[in-house]
């Protein structure tokens, strides 16, 4: 990373420059917050729409329809809007100028205003004509504003809502954003649901909250939420404390925890344990000798391809969204990117194949050494029985993994399990209780409501999520085991409401 | 114990959660020598507290047992002396997230009321961020600070007893967010921005009411808050029951109901719905919304201060 002052230097030191590259200095003196570095990872965002990339020279960036380079981005402040110029450049664009409409004449009502199509007098081809010549997008929104025979009639409202909506499509402008909890859950909810099982941001945020996530803890994490909790929770915590992230299969999936771009420290106290290990774990029979034997190459694999930001996951999803025209040069051009890096490395290899086999092999050792290290270390921590707290967010039923992992768990501390369903948790909640050590059990779910706030035009937005799934969380408390059916009973009729007393008594029967 | 720090045992002068049951539960001080009453009976906390395990059972005189709990923001806010109208963890949960709290975050607050946010604050921020929060009943402040010394985080919160419209936060260009919680914040939007960092950073105001959030919207865009959104968060809890539902008698022959008609029981989802026979009921499993609900807390408008 550029420190700030060798940034300064190295402006200064370029001397008197051009003109642009004046201002761009006097743009970049403005803020003194941190930097846009090459190899990070960054958040564009037109609007309300986000995207996770890697900061990268000469690599072609496709965004809402549009083409650029960031090369010009990297070395100013997180913040800075851009406009995309001719060529896929971008320029800092210092304040957004109002376009103020100087006819401020309006209609009051559309008794008049008929759709006929032709209140437009600018074509297609017209409009075309004016994007190839490298018209700003704002003069373009003026033109459309000056050939519309309608706009005058329209509603000042209207009005306003017209100009909105062109700026949209013309006035591109994008921002670059530090990447955050709320930024990263918002983009991953909005982008790709799927991959984080339909975990809305405003779930992650209760679950943060009812976990008592904060520094010092010590976690224990279960997700399949593309490593978005668990960058959540590594966020919450500062690097102060630990995380032992429970994973299926070859290895933790942390795509979305990379796009934070958390310094290294933070990734010295995150640990990872096999789910497939806990029985043995909990039994007592562990052994990192039975480790199965593809685990060390399917982690391998795994951790190449969650390489920062899931280029490739992104861009696909892009591609689906834009036009044809787009999705072709995207195709294009990471073909050809690839074709590159093939034969860069075809050339190197050549060069280094003896050399490089023994160094893969001893590169490999090491690796596994490391690997059976951590895990040891994870185990250890693991059977202390003393987390502060469990999180669950999983593709799997929430039942066998909460009656297991609560067992690391030390009492009074909250744990909060997500899942995209409710039935499974009412499942999970009357397993819980069959259990005992649990109390305070809570099934919850969140609404979230935007609100469109304009003078005299303030309403809910007409769309709303429908769903983002449900939280069951708790506290959990010494568990007696030697009378534990006695005082699960007890338990049982403490918390439950009189109306339900009898019924579970019926069931007891 | 601390709320910024979990503790295994209980000590002296902690404040510790006694858990009678079902949501029911009040925050008592540990003090060598004092007791407390409970409904089943009394607490003795040199005997049944000091020393003890958090998230242990304690049993009191009459037999009954209650849970001592660690104390946390979640549970403070549940119990604890009202002063004002507080802040619940739902709004709580999304403000923290959206003003991107984070260890190390230096947060400025108006007004603190009775604390139910300024814990959960503070628990985010520590162990090297700071709150500066501001109240204008000195009475109110008082009481604030004396709270957060005994709670062991007076290191991480500086109380100011003055008007937040005419005076701001006392700070200025040091914090990376902005919470308000004032009957006319779009008064204080000026100071939100001098507090703020030149290089930006968050804010967020709570109004009860749309017409104050009109108003503070309209001062968020005057003074330059760009990304402004106003939400609405809502909980809705389940209680989980066992629900039986009576099959209707339709005449037809005793033995053909356990076979006929609709599929009720259904053998592969053990557990849940089952039929019983005798009484005709088909039992199952249900989340049941709770029969009333908070429906509005407040409205909850986010900005942030750009860079230019």
């Amino acid at each position: 990373m550029r420190s700030r002052a060798a940034e300064g230097a190295r402006r200064s030191a370029s001397g008197a420059g051009s003109g642009r590259e004046e201002e761009e200095e006097a743009v970049m003196a403005a803020g003194h917050g941190p930097r846009i570095c090459e190899g990070e990872c960054a958040v564009l965002k037109r609007g309300d729409v986000f995207k996770a990339v890697a900061v990268l020279r000469r690599r072609k960036i496709i965004f809402e329809k549009q083409w650029f380079y960031l090369d010009n981005a990297i070395g100013h402040v997180y913040g800075t809007t851009f406009e995309v110029t001719s060529g896929g450049n971008l320029q800092p664009r210092r304040e957004v100028e109002e376009t103020t409409t100087e006819t401020k004449e309006a209609g009051t009502d559309n008794r008049n205003i008929v759709d006929d199509g032709k209140s437009q007098k600018l074509t297609h081809d017209d409009i075309k004509a004016l994007k190839d010549k490298g018209i700003k997008g704002q003069e373009i929104v003026q033109q459309l504003i000056e050939n519309s025979t309608t706009f005058r009639d329209k509603t000042e409202f209207a009005q306003d809502k017209y100009i909105k909506k062109k700026k949209k499509k013309y006035d591109a402008v994008i921002t670059i954003v530090k990447p955050s909890t709320r930024i990263l859950s918002t983009m991953y909810y909005a982008r790709e649901p799927g991959k984080i099982n339909h975990l809305r941001y405003d779930t992650l945020a209760q679950m943060l909250t009812l976990g008592n996530i904060r520094a010092g803890n010590k976690m224990i994490v279960m997700e399949t939420c593309a490593g978005l909790v668990v960058g959540a929770v590594m966020e919450r915590m500062g690097g102060y404390g630990s995380i032992i992230q429970m994973y299926p299969g070859g290895g933790p999936v942390r795509a979305a925890t990379s796009c934070f771009g958390f310094p290294k420290h933070f990734f010295s106290n995150l640990h990872e344990f096999p789910l497939s290990k806990v029985d043995s774990l909990l039994s007592g029979t562990f052994s990192t000798e039975m480790l199965p034997s593809e685990f060390e190459d399917n982690a391998l694999v795994e951790e190449e391809s969650n390489g920062l930001v899931d280029e490739k996951q992104t861009s696909v999803q892009e591609t689906e969204e834009e036009s044809i025209t787009a999705t072709a040069m995207e195709v294009n051009q990471t073909e050809e990117q690839e074709k590159m890096d093939i034969n860069a490395e075809d050339i190197e290899f050549k060069d280094n194949k003896e050399k490089d086999n023994k160094e893969n092999v001893r590169e490999k050792q090491r690796k596994q050494w490391e690997r059976r290290k951590k895990l040891i270390e994870a185990a250890a921590l693991l059977t202390e029985k003393n987390a502060d707290g469990l999180i669950v967010a999983s593709k799997f039923h929430p039942t066998p993994l909460l009656l297991s992992l609560l067992e690391f768990v030390a009492p009074s501390r909250p744990f909060v399990v997500y899942c995209q369903y409710k039935e499974p948790l009412l499942e999970c909640y009357t397993k819980l209780r069959e259990r005992g050590g649990v109390i305070n059990l809570k099934l919850s779910e969140t609404w979230l409501r935007n609100y469109q706030v304009l003078p005299d035009r303030s309403h809910p937005k007409l769309t709303m999520s429908g769903g983002g799934g449900y939280l069951l969380s708790g506290i959990t408390v010494v568990l007696d085991k030697g009378k534990s059916d006695s005082s699960n009973l007890e338990a049982l009729k403490m918390e439950e409401p009189s109306s339900k007393r009898c019924k579970v008594q019926d069931l007891q029967c | 114990m601390s709320f910024i720090e979990y503790g295994d045992t209980i000590k002296d002068g902690d404040t510790a959660i006694v858990f009678l049951g079902h949501e029911s539960m009040f925050p008592v001080k540990v003090q060598h020598g004092t007791v407390t009453q409970t409904k089943y009976g009394v607490i003795r906390h040199s005997m049944d507290l000091i020393g003890k395990k958090y998230g242990s059972k304690v049993t009191c005189s009459k037999g009954g047992w209650v849970f001592i709990l660690h104390p946390t923001p979640e549970l403070w806010t549940m119990n604890l002396p009202h002063r004002t109208q507080i802040l619940y963890s739902t709004d709580i949960s999304i403000i923290t997230m959206m003003l991107e709290l984070k260890p190390g975050s230096i947060v400025c607050e108006s007004g603190t009321g009775s604390g139910s946010l300024s814990h959960a604050l503070i628990r985010t921020v520590a162990p090297t961020g700071h709150l500066y929060t501001v109240e204008f009943h000195q009475q109110r402040a008082e009481k604030a600070r004396e709270e957060f010394r005994e709670h062991g985080v007076e290191h991480l919160v500086t109380v100011t007893n003055q008007d937040i419209c005419k005076n701001g936060f006392g700070v200025s260009n040091i914090a990376d967010a902005v919470f308000l919680d004032i009957p006319s914040p779009w008064e204080a939007i000026g100071h939100a921005k001098a507090a703020l960092k030149a290089e930006g950073g968050r804010i967020c105001s709570f109004s009860p009411c749309i017409e104050q959030v009109q108003r503070t919207c309209l001062a968020m865009e005057e003074y330059g808050f760009t990304e402004i959104n106003t939400l609405e968060i809502l909980l809705r809890v389940y209680n989980v029951r066992t629900i039986s539902l009576q099959i209707p008698d339709l005449g037809k022959a005793a033995e053909d109901n356990s076979s006929a008609g609709f599929d009720s029981s259904n053998p592969s989802n053990q557990g849940s719905p089952c039929t019983n026979l005798q009484q005709g009921a088909v039992q199952f499993k249900s989340g049941v919304p709770q029969r009333e609900m908070v429906g509005h807390t407040g409205y909850l408008t986010f900005a942030t201060k750009s860079l230019f």
